[in-house]
């Protein structure tokens, strides 16, 4: 793969300003689900955890991935969940 | 490379890009509460996709400690999810936000110890070693690396101190004990800070800088660490919803470096749109306080009272008391009521209290809303989680801006827990330490009913006139069982 910065800045720049304009219609009431759910969205970094621990690239890097793949999982995981939980509960009259 | 790995590569990035935008589509999902629960389902069906197009795409080479991560995060937070009770969210929140934000900086940590290793080989053998011909130390790598250990090691303790904080814990330091919650300002805290941000930002450069050692990243991690710790410890418990917003921004931000590290798109898409999710929230939440970031950040919320009038000039003689059998028969007479819930309500736990007394007065033909402020509680919609936990429906949930216009056709408005959201002094006073703030104007209802044990201050320490103002009743009294006790009364009625 080629690094192409420049890119991978355009691609930062567009998702920046998807965010924005997504983020800024959530209703207030759903503050808090967006904020769990979002942070399980930040759990993201499992993709690069588990290259680095199924690389076979030295005990040091296989160690962090691993650690860092079991914290981005409880991440990801709960934070699904606990939106999930949370959601479920909005309903109309 | 030959032709099948390309194709991988091709098919692993078009899945990638699929996860990118089922995680858009998600968010966009949680724009209206009928479509959110969806929208979390594809923002979970996005993740799964990229971890499965991780694993198939090659690049794997030993699978023991991948299974032994996979299984472990997600039943550590599976179960914490399950059993975590609505009240406990804040704080569940604030810890999950940590354990990203750390993810990211390992990785990072991995990935720059991966390739060091591989550039030292290709020094040493003139072997051409994959990952050192195609990314190598570069600057991109090294800035990437610096920014993502940087903000992934603030995120990870400034989310556990605010961990502690939201579930009330307390420390003892020689022999005293403190809470957490409270603002904890370390003597010379500023020149403290100040020093701890510019060493990382001076262990960044000696990052870059250094491409033959990670010690300076393991360094700069460690200091960041510490920054992380003493710029949250100072800030104080209803400037919660605050911080917690802007840690959420920076553990997408971490995650978005982490992006740059290793080359990857959709780590920068998902990245930053929880990015600017936290960066909204944190101006909606600054906002909502009147306040500068920088002010909730550095400045002592409540330190500052003696200026204004003592809580003696304000409610001397004017603070009327009352009981729930006077206050039933305000409700029995109230056409429209108004409950406006703050962190009071969530502390003595009420809500299906609350929920109760509504029900009963709506089935005699009141019409019962509720006004929440957008920092009522220690996180952003908080008063929502916890009344839509009650049952109670979120079209009966009003935002501040909608609700108050309409107030002055509020006959009984029924304040739980609440204080400096409801202190007309914000509108009034311009030297006082919330002046400006937008509040529920409460006061513009016919009669209003404060629930609360004392005529203690709010979180700002000044005293609220709204208390003494002659249309107010005071029922002192905690707010679970004061609420009970209405209920009894309004149904002997």
């Amino acid at each position: 793969m080629e690094t192409d910065l420049v890119g991978l800045l355009t691609i930062l720049m567009l998702a920046i300003f998807v965010g924005f304009e997504i983020i800024t219609k959530v209703p207030p009431t759903l503050h808090t689900p967006l904020m769990s759910g979002s942070n399980a969205i930040s759990g993201i970094a499992v993709v690069g955890a588990l290259v680095a621990a199924g690389a076979d690239k030295g005990a040091f890097p296989t160690a962090l991935g691993t650690i860092a793949i079991t914290l981005a999982m409880v991440n990801v995981v709960g934070g699904f969940v606990v939106s999930h939980r949370m959601l479920a509960m909005f309903r109309k009259k | 490379m030959d032709p099948s790995t390309d194709t991988t590569t091709i098919i692993q990035n078009v899945a990638y890009l699929v996860a990118s935008v089922l995680f858009i589509r998600g968010l966009k999902g949680l724009t209206h509460p009928r479509t959110a629960v969806r929208g979390n389902l594809m923002g979970s069906l996005a993740m799964l996709i990229a971890i499965v197009a991780t694993l198939w795409g090659g690049g794997v080479v030993s699978w023991t400690w991948i299974v032994v991560g996979l299984a472990l995060g997600s039943v550590v937070g599976l179960v914490m999810a399950l059993k975590v009770p609505m009240t406990g969210m804040p704080q569940m929140v604030a810890i999950f936000n940590g354990l990203g934000g750390a993810a990211s900086f390992l990785v990072a940590g991995a990935e720059l110890t991966i390739v060091m290793a591989a550039v030292h080989v290709t020094g040493e053998a003139a072997e051409a070693s994959e990952s050192a011909t195609h990314v190598g130390l570069s600057t991109q790598l090294l800035v990437a690396t610096a920014l993502s250990g940087l903000i992934g090691a603030v995120t990870l303790t400034g989310s556990l101190i605010a961990f502690a904080k939201l579930a009330e814990m307390k420390i003892t330091i020689g022999g005293k004990k403190y809470w957490m919650s409270s603002s904890i300002c370390l003597p010379g805290r500023h020149a403290i800070n100040l020093f701890t941000a510019l060493a990382a930002v001076g262990l960044c450069a000696a990052v870059v800088m250094n491409p033959t050692t990670a010690m300076w990243y393991w360094l700069l991690v460690i200091v960041a660490a510490a920054l992380g710790v003493l710029i949250t410890l100072s800030i104080g418990g209803a400037d919660m919803p605050v911080v917690i917003a802007l840690l959420n921004s920076y553990s997408g931000l971490a995650a978005c470096a982490t992006g740059f590290v290793i080359n990857n798109n959709v780590l920068i898409v998902a990245g930053s749109l929880v990015g600017a999710s936290g960066l909204i929230l944190t101006g909606i939440m600054c906002k909502a306080m009147n306040r500068s970031l920088a002010n909730v950040m550095f400045a002592t919320m409540g330190a500052s009272s003696s200026d204004g009038p003592s809580a003696d000039d304000v409610y001397e003689g004017k603070v009327k008391s009352t009981s729930a059998d006077e206050i039933a028969m305000l409700l029995e007479d109230a056409q429209r009521v108004m409950i406006v819930p703050g962190y009071g309500m969530a502390v003595s736990q009420a809500q299906h209290t609350v929920r109760d007394l509504a029900n009963v007065l709506e089935a005699r033909g009141t019409t019962v809303e509720f006004a929440i402020h957008p920092v009522a509680g220690r996180m952003p919609g908080h008063m929502n989680v916890l009344l839509a936990e009650a049952d109670v429906p979120y079209d009966k949930l009003l935002e501040m801006d909608a609700v108050n216009p309409t107030l002055d056709t509020v006959d009984v408005a029924l304040v739980i827990g609440a204080n400096d959201v409801v202190n007309p002094v914000a509108l009034t006073d311009p030297d006082s330490p919330i002046a400006g703030m937008p509040i529920i104007e409460i006061n513009k209802s016919r009669t209003v009913v404060v629930i609360k044990r004392s005529l203690s201050p709010g979180f700002a320490g000044i005293p609220n006139p709204l208390f003494a103002e002659d249309k107010t009743l005071m029922f002192f009294n905690d707010g679970k069982k004061a609420f009970m006790e209405l209920i009894a009364a309004v149904k002997e009625l």
